[in-house]
């Protein structure tokens, strides 16, 4: 009896106007009721096919795939996505087990990170890998001198790094960087060295080595394969078709950057015992100080721009001068006459390279984004909290231009030596 | 000036850019300026080539406020580096002075490398001006990316390239170039025979690099095709005093090492 009466179906009205009903407070929560596991008469578990999407304003159903709504599948996929956002996409491992052989990368590591060009030198020596066959045993080296910032070695194609860190080839150091490269030459025997041909040293760096080894390198390359090399020559008027030497340095855009595996960066060790060296012939007597306002704007390292939340124009230069930054300057502030044309950053000015931006009252026109597109930190300080700027910065500062730049400025006068009273005295001594 | 230092400076055959008609270095010429200004008319302007084929430009040269300059004779195909390291080496020379890249051949900027290493001196690449040269080292700045100099202090004898940041040259007087002295050295020589396998064609224009959108879905694209270029991830400093975010800021630029 009370079998008979079990099997029978029962609806549920309320629930099924509930249902119904897209606004009614309790419809998510019914409908996903129903959408657990359905399995068919041979087992397999069967998809509602209808369930996904939902219904639109207009009473058409409306499957978003982008799964920004907030009905059920939609919540459901954003669930989904905002757990997909915090894993991060893995990608797959690229290994090599025992190399036998090797490529060796040596990267200018501009300001402790690989450059673009670094990459697409890395994505070259992986590309030359690829085209030989033997992809299992060959592996990219990547040696990198001095304090190093990246944190993505292995999403840039790095299998095994030789991080030579010791404080001996800080700054300008050819020599002892040539010898570390001969220890790895002599200790790995790489089929390649691939440098960048830079200014940045990529350039010196190999010509030394080349010298020192006797081989002739293939400079200014833009066309690489196992075979064949194609380089600028005569001032770039001339492409020079040659076999692949063992030493190449390399134009930019020469590759393609790794970015759809991952590596395993292994250490690699180097013995560095010393051999005995005469006196070195070049000593480094460090950095000059250079006018950071005779730099060209276009290819200045740090600066300094002003905006429409600039008042005190006299602070802002000083607090350039005090932090030895470029000036750069918005639209704005140039058509209102406080910088010159010249110093205007942006589509309609120029566009900068710079690796520290600091950009302050500035609240970023698409221009001026456009402008900065290429500089590696952007550091804002503005007022309003929802401008462009503060979106794109690395660091944004939410204050008064005028207070933080006068903090500034003490902090960079502690930090050299000299305190307030000097500054006031030495403009007491100036307008005297 | 500096009248018991031997400097010399390399010249090669320049090409002007748009023409392609050969013209004094870009390059060669601020070197031979800087020579100028270390020891006046006592450099010496050494040339390896055809004495009679470039005679016009190297009358450029010359024309620059020197007296005579020397060529080592030899032929197109001819490597430059066995000659001109003889040379150097008989002649004492204390600062050898070129330019960073020949306009013409090759180009690869390996000729001084060479130099240094068969020699044995050391070489400074890329330097803006010599500074000063006394008790047989020499005070250099060195052009570094982005404006800024470095100051290295080198052993003589070095050999030093040139860059584009050293003081422009100047004018070249037709009249002096006419009537300097060229002495002609001939050698024997060594064909650089390795370069006979290469093929050499006009410059072709490099292929731009495309923007691929890896972007699975069309709404993938749209996105990708409409973002503004947002960094997302970045520190937003409300709360604090303006010392606090002042302080932020300053260890920011500490880190990235644009303060020193």
């Amino acid at each position: 009896m009370t079998d008979s009466f079990s099997q029978i179906m029962r609806r549920d009205p309320r629930a099924e106007w509930i249902a119904r009903n897209r606004l009614h407070p309790l419809h998510d929560s019914v409908v996903s009721a129903n959408s657990g596991e359905v399995r068919g008469p041979s087992g397999l578990i069967r998809k509602n096919p209808h369930a996904i999407g939902f219904i639109g304003p207009n009473g058409i159903k409306r499957i978003d795939r982008a799964a920004r709504n907030g009905s059920i599948s939609g919540a459901l996929n954003n669930q989904k996505r905002s757990s997909g956002a915090a894993q991060e996409v893995v990608l797959p491992l690229h290994q090599v087990i025992d190399p036998s052989a090797y490529i060796v990368v040596v990267p200018d590591m501009t300001g402790g990170r690989l450059t673009a060009h670094d990459k697409d030198i890395i994505g070259l020596a992986h590309e030359l890998i690829a085209e030989e066959g033997s992809q299992a045993s060959t592996a990219v080296v990547v040696v990198c001198f001095g304090e190093s910032k990246e944190t993505q070695f292995d999403l840039a194609g790095v299998d095994r790094l030789l991080h030579l860190s010791d404080v001996d080839y800080d700054g300008f150091a050819p020599e002892e960087r040539l010898s570390a490269l001969l220890k790895v030459e002599e200790t790995y025997q790489p089929r390649h060295w691939l440098f960048p041909d830079s200014i940045a040293g990529g350039t010196d760096l190999a010509s030394r080595l080349a010298a020192r080894l006797g081989e002739r390198p293939a400079t200014q390359a833009w066309q690489v394969s196992t075979t064949q090399t194609v380089c600028r020559g005569a001032s770039s008027s001339t492409d020079i078709t040659r076999e692949t030497p063992r030493i190449l340095m390399v134009l930019e855009e020469c590759g393609n950057a790794i970015d759809e595996t991952r590596h395993e960066v292994l250490p690699l060790d180097l013995d560095m015992t010393k051999d005995a060296q005469g006196p070195s012939l070049l000593i480094d007597n460090g950095l000059m100080a250079v006018d950071p306002n005779a730099v060209p704007l276009a290819e200045a390292e740090f600066i300094l721009s002003a905006g429409n939340g600039i008042h005190n124009w006299e602070q802002f230069h000083q607090c350039a001068a005090a932090l030895g930054a470029t000036e750069g300057a918005s639209r704005v502030a140039v058509d209102d006459g406080f910088m010159p044309r010249a110093r205007q950053v942006g589509a309609s000015g120029t566009w900068v390279t710079a690796r520290v931006y600091l950009a302050v009252g500035i609240s970023g026109a698409i221009q001026h984004m456009q402008g900065i597109g290429q500089c590696d930190k952007i550091v804002a300080i503005n007022t309003d909290a929802g401008c462009d700027m503060v979106k794109r910065a690395d660091l944004a500062v939410i204050a008064d231009s005028e207070e933080v730049l006068q903090e500034l400025i003490k902090l960079t006068n502690e930090r050299n030596g000299i305190s307030a009273d000097d500054v006031l005295q030495k403009e007491e001594n100036h307008v005297a | 000036m500096l009248p018991d230092i031997k400097v010399f400076s390399l010249l090669s055959i320049g090409r002007h850019p748009q023409s392609g008609r050969a013209r004094r270095a870009e390059q060669d010429a601020r070197a031979v300026e800087l020579g100028l200004s270390l020891v006046g008319r006592d450099l010496h302007l050494v040339h390896a080539g055809s004495a009679q084929n470039d005679d016009s430009v190297l009358r450029q040269y010359a024309g620059m406020g020197l007296p005579s300059l020397t060529v080592l004779e030899q032929q197109e195909n001819v490597d430059a580096l066995p000659s001109l390291a003889n040379f150097l080496h008989e002649h004492e020379a204390g600062v050898v002075l070129t330019g960073v890249r020949a306009e013409s051949g090759e180009s690869s900027g390996m000729l001084p490398y060479l130099l240094a290493e068969k020699l044995g001196w050391p070489i400074v690449s890329r330097i803006a001006d010599i500074v000063d040269i006394k008790e047989g080292v020499a005070d250099v700045l060195l052009a570094l990316p982005r404006g800024q100099r470095r100051a290295v202090q080198v052993a003589l004898p070095f050999i030093a390239t040139v860059d584009n940041a050293a003081s422009a040259p100047r004018q070249t007087a037709y009249g002096p170039g006419l009537r300097a002295k060229i002495e002609v050295i001939s050698n024997e020589s060594t064909v650089d025979d390795s370069v006979l396998n290469w093929q050499v064609t006009p410059a072709k224009p490099r292929p731009k690099r495309m923007k691929v959108v890896k972007a699975k879905t069309a709404a993938d694209r749209f996105k990708a095709a409409t973002a503004k270029p947002a960094g997302g991830g970045g520190k937003v400093l409300k709360e604090g005093t303006p010392a606090e975010k002042a302080q932020a800021i300053f260890d920011l630029l500490l880190e990235e090492k644009v303060i020193r």
